[in-house]
């Protein structure tokens, strides 16, 4: 017998009597605040949300990196970039990226995280290796928490997903909270309010 | 006819042989006991933060046993969904299996350079020497991970697994193995040098492994939950991604993820969500997705009707983070790969004789099942098992004949008013080093209370007298 079969033949042997599946509820969610409260979670996790219209972030992104030499960016209309993530054959070239500007769908509320999948990414990669990471969202794409997320976006349709709360971090010494682990140094969020 | 080889019995854990080497550094046991009570404490604010908490707990409770009573299917779905995502998916009745899948999987692509990131599976599988035997290079890609790797040992925690390790130390260890300054110890500035030195391990990798958080039957994908983002760093630059599971990992649905993200980080760390939660559905172009599903042990555990909670378990860590025995003993006093109260209940299952003493290794306080994410009933089952180890003829000699003599005792009210009466003038008139002789476990590092002067029966012998005479004012 396969090792497939064997196992499934024993977990069908040993398995419980069948409990019922629960309905998932989505929670009650406040009417307001949602934005507030996707702030003061972003805070938390070591990301900064700017609220602003979309022609003033490529200013803000000068201001903020004014070293940034290599810049991603999957929201052309918004930031130019100075590379081509679709020129790229191979993510080991993005080893000296410096700054990925991308958009997000979902805002979560209450974790400040935000969906991004890989068609807003050109290399899945490029979300992982760049210095830092600045998401553009509409102040419409919040929701209050991760049910609702998840009722929002199908987390199948592209071949990868990923939810971002912050920038990149560890505790794994002594517990002392460091920014910029592996990933992205900083996280800033341009949320769009027009 | 050969003759019989003498039995070679293999070690017994002894936990708390382990626990007394730990705690003979008072300071240092202190400090490793704040550390993790201070992450309890943030549990316990995050936890508090959301209103619905104890909804979500009996809920993800409630998921998880309806997956368990239905795994056999959700696996079929799940594996026939991945497969149709173009993920080859395996199964591994065994650890060697599981080891000798990835090794195959590795050979065929001529990868001599793996990262790694948390996987408690693959400590549990013992899959970095084994590959190591076989020239490949592992390097684990979690800092903590990283720092227990280049200290040659195994993880304490399975959430924070370098947590008894001190920074100073660290320094040492980095100055030693990645050339960081002599005396560095801010933790800034060596994660920063581990930076460095693991995107160098990244970027000239050949292959990644990650673990498995959660795997949807419905959408045949699966979830890898990290703060550092060195899961993604790994998978997304290699040509070939392997995801290594443990067969109850599965839930029915992606509306399920919810539930359990909402728990999971906030149980384990006590932030609202780790950093990046990432769904892979599909490889990348031109990459390899591989999911090994893995038994080892875990199918016969669903059997056990007084256990198979257990494998409800999210691997959050807070049971470990709360306890007062793990807080105090460390997590390699435990000698499992998975330490601390959920460690104590899923071991034995392995082999009971090994891990005999984990059961023990707890004050029955209750902690772990109040903030566990799925409501397991750790202390029911820790209870539980060492009525076991006690059937199988386990319990040390001693302690079997304390238990049978108090059973007579306790069985016998005539008897047990004796011993009392004895019990409390003998502590008053015997001298200390009596009371506190070698044979007396309990009281090497306890001071017995002052013994009463009556017992409560006798006190409330004498009350009830008084009130018998004023019989008839309470109506």
């Amino acid at each position: 017998m396969s090792s497939r079969d064997a196992i499934l033949q024993a977990v069908r042997q040993n398995r419980p009597d069948p409990v019922p599946r629960p309905p998932t509820p989505l929670f009650a969610s406040p009417d307001e605040g949602l934005t507030t409260a996707f702030v003061e979670a972003q805070k938390r996790a070591g990301g900064t949300v700017v609220s602003t219209t979309a022609d003033a972030i490529a200013t803000l992104l000068d201001a903020r990196f004014p070293d940034a030499r290599v810049i991603a960016s999957t929201a052309g209309d918004i930031v130019a970039g100075s590379m081509d993530l679709h020129a790229v054959a191979d993510p080991h070239e993005l080893a000296d990226l410096d700054l990925l500007v991308c958009r997000g769908v979902v805002g979560v509320a209450e974790n400040g995280a935000i969906w991004i999948p890989k068609a807003h990414l050109g290399h899945r990669a490029a979300l992982f290796i760049a210095q830092h990471l600045a998401i553009v969202l509409d102040a419409n794409a919040l929701v209050w928490n991760l049910h609702d997320a998840y009722a929002r976006i199908d987390v199948a349709e592209d071949s990868f997903g990923v939810f971002v709360a912050g920038p990149s971090k560890t505790a794994d010494i002594e517990q002392s909270l460091v920014i910029g682990a592996h990933g992205p140094r900083s996280l800033t969020v341009f949320l769009l309010t027009e | 006819m050969s003759t019989p080889l003498p039995e070679i019995p293999l070690p017994v854990i002894d936990h708390a042989a382990a626990a007394a080497r730990f705690v003979a550094d008072e300071a240092r046991t202190n400090w490793h006991d704040a550390s993790l009570w201070q992450v309890r404490q943030k549990r316990d604010r995050a936890a508090q933060a959301v209103p619905e908490w104890e909804a979500l707990r009996d809920l993800a409770s409630k998921i998880k046993a309806h997956t368990l009573s239905r795994l056999d299917e959700y696996l079929a779905q799940f594996e026939e969904q991945a497969t149709a995502n173009g993920i080859q998916v395996h199964w591994a009745k065994d650890a060697a299996e599981h080891n000798q899948i990835v090794h195959a999987i590795l050979a065929r692509h001529g990868v001599q350079r793996l990262v790694k990131s948390k996987s408690m599976l693959t400590e549990e599988c013992g899959l970095n020497p084994y590959l190591e035997a076989q020239g490949i290079e592992v390097v684990d890609t979690d800092l903590g991970e990283r720092i227990v790797q280049l200290a040659g040992e195994g993880p304490s925690h399975i959430v924070m697994p370098a947590i008894h390790v001190k920074k100073e130390e660290i320094g040492a260890l980095f100055h030693e193995k990645i050339g960081t300054p002599a005396g560095e110890a801010d933790p800034g500035r060596l994660t920063e040098a581990a930076r460095q030195h693991l995107r160098a391990h990244f970027l000239s990798a050949d292959a990644a492994l990650t673990g498995v958080n959660f795997a949807i039957a419905e959408t045949g994908g699966f979830v890898v939950c990290t703060n550092e983002g060195n899961a993604d760093l790994g998978v997304h630059l290699t040509p070939v991604h392997i995801a290594s599971m443990g067969i109850e990992k599965i839930i029915p649905a992606a509306e399920h993820l919810g539930v359990f993200l909402r728990l999971l980080a906030r149980s384990a760390t006590g932030q609202d969500l780790t950093v990046y939660t990432s769904h892979f559905h599909r490889p990348r172009q031109g990459q390899e997705l591989h999911v090994v599903l893995v038994d080892n042990g875990r199918s016969a555990h669903l059997g056990r009707a007084d256990f198979r909670d257990a494998l409800k378990c999210i691997r959050c860590g807070a049971c470990i983070n709360t306890c007062p025995i793990y807080r105090r003993s460390g997590g390699h006093s435990y000698g499992s790969t998975v330490p601390g109260p959920i460690g104590s209940i899923l071991t034995p299952g392995i082999d009971l004789k090994k891990y005999q003493h984990l059961p023990f290794a707890s004050t029955l306080c209750g902690s772990c099942g109040d903030v566990c994410p799925v409501k397991i009933d750790i202390p029911g089952q820790l209870y539980r098992w060492r009525q076991l180890v006690t059937e199988e003829g386990h319990a040390g000699r001693s302690k079997r004949r304390v238990m049978a003599v108090a059973g007579q005792i306790f069985r016998n009210p005539r008897l047990f008013r004796w011993a009392g009466k004895l019990g409390r003038r003998l502590l008053r008139w015997l001298p200390q080093r009596a009371v506190y002789h070698q044979r007396n476990v309990w009281g090497r590092a306890r001071d017995l209370p002052e013994p009463p002067r009556q017992s409560f029966l006798e006190w409330y012998a004498a009350h009830r007298s008084d009130n018998a005479n004023k019989k008839g004012h309470d109506q």
